[in-house]
């Protein structure tokens, strides 16, 4: 009890100058005009490419995109600080690129003649231009509101529900309202389409990271210790069979396979993050890999809703099966050619036939991109992706709080999971599902949620690159509602 | 001809943008991508006994300045937080500015006080007490740079 009875003792400010620490804002500003750059000479390449000259406008689209994204800037000097400057420009690249890549398949569709004179303000380019306006006003008014993430803990629960029932709306939907080629993932109304599944996953790991703080020590408990590794005790094993259930359900109803294995993903990596137990993580991938292999058999067998899943490995397994060829298996196909024709260096932008490929503006604007970059350009668009997600998990072991690490971690696992997902199935790495391509993608949904989660990130980021400066809690601790605390022998 | 020509130069000229950007990215991120790596490397073989405390203080005195506390050992290893001129409050207590969650620490466990240049490591009558290196602490210490400071199962050090 010495030390109670010391005078404490008080700050003094010492005679030397605060020292400042470095925003990095001048950084991420110069890297951010670098990516609007390089958007700009796409822009002028496509153009090259197919009109065989460069129009007087063609700056328009690319200076537009420019605006929004330094206004996404000066947002983030202003409510998120000392935010990494890395995040907002590998963004705004992927972003760019994906606008300046559909108003290329716009230009593609039109006749040669008036290509040149297509307008700046029409087709999906535009369309896809107006969500990022809208993608980037939602991420900085979650910014505004939000202004510490530690307060999304509060409403955890009420975020986990949120996130479950926006899971379960397209699934109880009628077809009608909810299935576009195949997939249940939307909500139609009018002429209006968005799908809930992308928000979900944002609510849903809220909730996960709150959940995983407070059980973890209980999860983190081991039983039996199998070649090295300490597996969890059978009664632990509760939660992580709840998400898988009701992954394969999605899996079933929504017959979509890259939504179900995001959401396992998710929770399964969250988990291993909190416990730091390997076992976690061989549970999930056998529980995982034996659940799509049941369901690829009952596929082939029974039929009915597995049947969908069943046909995508099939033409996972042999796309250019003389009866799949020009069917079913005709956009993997295509892709596969499409991206062999590029070889390592591409056909160069605005050259490359992507139209080809159905789909290519959503589902398989990877491959649409990689005929006319190359393996070189794609090479260093998914570098972009490694560094966002880098970051992401930087941002995780920099932060302080344990909520903060598990979410910030989370996010970016998701993220790689959602990119090494869709690149898979367009290269037939893994069978095809029906997942987007984040930031570039044509969809609103898609990229409003990306915004969203980058916005997330940028947020944590702030709160643990921030320099202390709060003052220290004065008064003695109440001693009712403390946490009780082991005493050392 | 000219065509082709401008047609290959926006083509391998986007190329070579695109991976100066990676490669200016990376550089801007250079240093602390391998930030965690190298806290490891030199954490690692630190077993000061007191005598080295007292070699570190004096180097600490005339040496650099801390910028940075850095977690080496428990829940919360590879949390870093930037020091300004504030006190640093570590404890259980949802208010600290380092939260740790660790059951052989108390609600408000020790502080870190700067004061004329150096950060004076307080125990703010914690039930295990808080340890610098191997000694434990009483009245408020000055703390050396990169000598650890032990609560329950985590360690802290200053860094520059």
């Amino acid at each position: 009890m010495t030390a109670a009875t010391e005078q404490p003792v008080s700050p003094v400010p010492s005679g030397s100058a605060q020292r400042r620490v470095p925003t990095r804002r001048n950084a991420e500003l110069l890297l951010l005009l670098l990516a609007m750059v390089l958007v700009t000479v796409f822009s002028a390449a496509v153009e090259e490419g197919l009109t065989g000259g460069v129009s007087p406008d063609f700056w328009v689209p690319p200076l537009l995109l420019t605006l929004v994204f330094l206004v996404a800037h000066i947002a983030v000097r202003i409510l998120t600080p000392y935010a990494d400057p890395a995040i907002l420009p590998c963004v705004a690249l992927l972003n760019g690129i994906g606008v300046s890549f559909l108003r290329r398949l716009d230009l593609g569709r039109q006749p040669a003649a008036q290509r040149a004179n297509y307008s700046s303000f029409a087709g999906d380019g535009f369309h896809q231009f107006t969500w990022t306006i809208i993608a980037i006003v939602v991420a900085i008014v979650a910014l505004v509101i939000i202004r510490d993430h530690r307060t999304l803990s509060r409403y955890a629960y009420t975020l986990g529900f949120a996130g479950i029932v926006l899971v379960l709306i397209p699934a109880v939907l009628p077809g009608r309202f909810s299935e576009i080629n195949g997939a249940k993932l939307w909500i139609r109304v009018g002429g209006f389409q968005i799908q809930p599944g992308e928000f979900a996953k944002l609510l849903l790991l809220s909730f996960f990271a709150y959940y995983l703080v407070r059980k973890r020590e209980v999860l983190s408990l081991a039983s039996k210790r199998i070649l090295g590794i300490d597996f969890p005790r059978a009664r632990d094993l509760g939660p992580v069979l709840v998400v898988w259930g009701l992954s394969l359900m999605v899996l079933v109803v929504e017959k979509d396979l890259g939504t179900s294995l995001m959401y396992f993903g998710m929770f399964v990596a969250t988990l291993y993050v909190a416990t730091e137990r390997v076992s976690w993580l061989i549970i999930g991938l056998l529980l995982f890999f034996g659940g799509t292999f049941l369901a690829n058999v009952l596929g082939a067998t029974v039929g009915g809703p597995f049947a969908n899943f069943h046909q995508r490995v099939e033409i996972w397994l042999n796309p250019f099966d003389p009866k799949l060829v020009n069917t079913t298996g005709y956009q993997l196909v295509q892709s596969l050619l499409g991206l062999g024709t590029g070889g390592l260096f591409g056909s160069g932008p605005g050259v490359g036939n992507p139209s080809k490929v159905p789909f290519v503006k959503n589902d398989f604007i990877f491959a649409g991109i990689g005929e006319e970059i190359g393996l070189f350009g794609l090479t260093a668009l998914l570098l972009v992706y490694l560094v966002f997600v880098e970051r992401g998990l930087r941002t995780a072991i920099a932060v302080r709080d344990s909520f903060g690490k598990l979410l910030a971690g989370g996010l970016a696992f998701t993220f790689a999971l959602q990119v090494f997902v869709m690149v898979g199935g367009v290269t037939k790495l893994i069978p095809l599902t029906g997942q987007t391509t984040p930031f570039m993608s044509a969809g609103g949904s898609s990229l409003m949620a990306n915004w969203l989660l980058a916005a997330m990130i940028l947020r944590i980021s702030d709160s643990a690159r921030r320099p202390v400066v709060e003052a220290p809690a004065a008064a003695a601790p109440k001693l009712s509602g403390l946490a009780t605390e082991v005493v050392r022998p | 001809m000219p065509q082709e020509l401008v047609l290959t130069v926006a083509r391998i000229g986007f190329l070579v943008l695109l991976w100066i950007f990676v490669f200016t990215v990376v550089g801007v991120i250079r240093r602390d991508l391998f930030a965690g790596a190298r806290s490891r490397i030199v954490a690692a073989p630190r077993g000061l006994g007191s005598t080295a405390v007292g070699a570190g203080a004096t180097r600490g005195k005339r040496g650099r300045a801390a910028h940075q506390l850095v977690v080496t050992a428990g829940s919360l290893a590879g949390t870093r937080i930037t020091l300004a001129e504030q006190p640093i409050t570590i404890g259980r207590a949802e208010d600290s500015t380092l939260v740790i969650t660790d059951d052989y620490a108390s609600a408000r466990h020790a502080r870190l006080v700067p004061r004329g240049g150096q950060w004076l490591l307080e125990d703010l009558g914690s039930t295990n007490g808080t340890y610098l290196d191997r000694s434990k602490v009483n009245g408020p210490t000055p703390v050396p740079l990169g000598v650890p400071i032990r609560i329950g199962r985590t360690a802290l050090e200053l860094r520059p």
